[in-house]
């Protein structure tokens, strides 16, 4: 079997975010990490790989150093990378990036393609459901657990307030989510192995059947009006009250706003 | 593509087991207000099996029109039937809007159908105009007038942004729940109905369901609730929400809790408010022992009134409770349970 882990490196929100002087991002002051939800993607498709054998190539899209995420996953136990990297496929949104990893995932054999359900840095959910359009295979979004079954798939995906047990013949594309599993550590070897290996490079053209109106920012459907940091609402009153003061203080507030 | 031949804001009127989401009429109430600023109308449409009697109630809240897609393909939610129903009406129907609820089954629909239609899709809105874009105008470049300005949360809800769709039709998007207002219900509207269906052929892409697994629950949805008594890590462990069962018995309202509470096991996830779990703007929001995580914040900070108690005071809670109290929840909940229950008793 055959398995496409997509990947990807994002600056670590919990720490935090910087900012630059003109209110966009610093990218650059934040730590990176490879995305939770990716990671547990990874992580199943590695036990996959430990209870029916499996090869699990690790694919991402970004700046050089997105490298390093192919790295860590290279040291989990994955066995080849690829790091999709041109400066004309910067500024995509979710259509133009779906579009260059459908483009890179039509060089390769696959049987099942692991996405993470979305990426902490922008949330949308949308990469994953889009590729698989684009490759014409069915889609189980929010997988929260996976089996095999002879040419199918086997798996719970998660509703509000159900889950549906869903089969699909492969290839087929699922998202995880980070509730799916606990990721392994990296091993010592592996770190070492992982540092030699070999990360394969694919730019704009190793990318099969995207035009180039589907690429990057040229190509990108949604375009951003403004950006900026979250204005909160203003402080409210604050008290250090003893306990029955606290109490007649709220009590009091809940009759002023007619609550009570 | 001609712009101009796409006419009218449709929404995507989610139901599940044949009970319309709520998530619906909060789409047709924003629709209305973007329809309004257009000059044009709203279209609900209506995909399931079996679901005619339903189109009847999205009237009432405000559906000009409702598109019914009616067919056995399509009893349970399953990505490909419904994308394919939605991609058909996109296509014969040309509208300029599509807006989706940021549901579980929207955020897989939404996604899906833009992509098979190509264009744009915005995910998680939390506030939607009309207006011009670039919203100031730019020398060489064409500004242009009534487009959809769609703005969401990003990175965790440290930076918000302000998305356009200039180029491509429907501009899409899916919206969260619990953030737009619906309008009055308007009891024994009607709207025209047409039935639509582009025709359903098992292929590859359909999925089989093998098992349907609810939850059981006989909580109310947090998302409904006008008063909410939210817990987090501070209440100290499950046996102690008891301290927030009763306050939330005595003023009428529900216990919620962040995520800290959901990953330690004392509360489920249906229960769990922020980022990842529900979205909630109710009349009060007590958040106790909540230190304020800025995930946390995003599904509560619409509110309309929050006080928080904790003994942290500096927990970023405080930066957007209306009324903060520093102090112990375990001395100040039971005098304020026991104080409240006097004063319901003496009216």
């Amino acid at each position: 079997m055959k398995i496409v882990v997509c990947i990807k490196q994002v600056p670590d929100t919990k720490g935090g975010v910087k900012f630059n002087p003109d209110g966009t991002l610093d990218r650059a002051a934040m730590m990176t990490i490879m995305n939770p939800d990716d990671k547990a993607g990874l992580e199943a498709a590695l036990r996959l790989k430990d209870q029916y054998g499996a090869e699990v190539t690790v694919l991402t899209m970004g700046l050089p150093k997105a490298e390093d995420v192919l790295r860590e996953a290279l040291a989990m136990g994955a066995d080849k990378g690829i790091l999709v990297t041109d400066r004309v496929l910067g500024g995509a949104d979710t259509w133009a990036t779906s579009q260059t990893l459908a483009g890179a995932l039509r060089n390769l054999d696959y049987d099942l393609i692991i996405t993470g359900r979305q990426a902490i840095d922008g949330d949308t959910a949308q990469v994953g459901p889009q590729i698989s359009e684009h490759l014409n295979i069915p889609v189980i979004s929010y997988a929260q657990k996976i089996e095999i079954d002879g040419d199918s798939v086997i798996v719970e995906r998660q509703f509000d307030d159900r889950y549906h047990v869903l089969k699909a013949k492969m290839p087929c594309l699922i998202t995880a989510l980070a509730e799916l599993n606990e990721p392994r550590y990296m091993t010592p070897g592996g770190i070492f192995d992982a540092c030699k290996a070999e990360i394969t490079t694919w730019g704009r053209a190793d990318l099969k059947d995207v035009e180039d109106s589907n690429l990057g920012l040229k190509g990108s459907p949604t375009q951003i009006a403004k950006a900026s940091d979250k204005v909160r609402k203003g402080t409210g009153e604050k008290v250090a009250l003893d306990p029955a003061e606290s109490v007649d203080y709220i009590v009091g507030k809940l009759k002023e706003k007619h609550i009570i | 593509m001609n712009l101009e031949e796409y006419k009218g804001v449709y929404v995507f009127a989610q139901q599940v087991d044949n009970v319309i989401n709520s998530i619906a009429f909060e789409l047709i109430g924003k629709g209305k207000d973007l329809a309004e600023a257009l000059g044009t109308t709203v279209t609900a449409v209506l995909v399931g099996s079996n679901v005619k009697d339903l189109a009847d109630e999205l009237a009432e809240y405000g559906a000009d029109k409702v598109i019914l897609v009616d067919d056995p393909e399509l009893k349970e939610y399953r990505t490909e039937p419904y994308a394919h129903a939605l991609a058909s009406v996109i296509e014969k129907y040309k509208p300029e809007i599509f807006l989706v609820g940021a549901t579980a089954i929207g955020r897989d629909l939404g996604p899906r159908v833009s992509a098979r239609v190509h264009t744009g899709l915005t995910a998680d809105c939390t506030q939607l105009e009309i207006g011009d874009f670039p919203i100031n105008p730019i020398p060489g470049k064409e500004q242009k007038h009534n487009q959809l300005l769609m703005t969401r949360p990003a990175f965790g809800g440290n930076t918000i942004a302000t998305i356009a769709c200039p180029d491509f039709r429907p501009q899409m998007a899916t919206v969260r729940p619990g953030v737009m207002q619906k309008r009055e219900k308007v009891a024994g509207a009607k709207a025209d109905v047409e039935e639509f269906n582009p025709g359903f052929t098992p292929d590859h892409k359909y999925v089989e369901i093998l098992k349907v697994v609810k939850a059981v629950t006989d909580t109310v949805d947090i998302m409904d609730a006008k008063i909410l008594v939210s817990g987090g890590r501070g209440v100290g462990s499950a046996e102690n929400f008891k301290l927030l069962d009763d306050l939330a018995e005595v003023l009428g309202g529900t216990v919620s809790c962040s995520r800290a509470v959901v990953d330690a096991g004392w509360k489920s996830k249906d229960l769990q408010v922020g980022q990842t779990g529900k979205t909630v703007r109710p009349n009060l929001y007590f958040a106790i022992g909540i230190s304020g995580a800025i995930q946390h914040l995003a599904g509560m900070e619409e509110s309309d009134v929050i006080i928080a108690i904790n003994k942290d005071e500096t927990a970023p809670i405080f930066d957007v409770a209306d009324y903060g109290i520093v102090g112990d929840l375990n001395k100040i909940l039971p005098a304020l349970t026991e104080k409240l229950k006097a004063e319901m008793a003496a009216k």
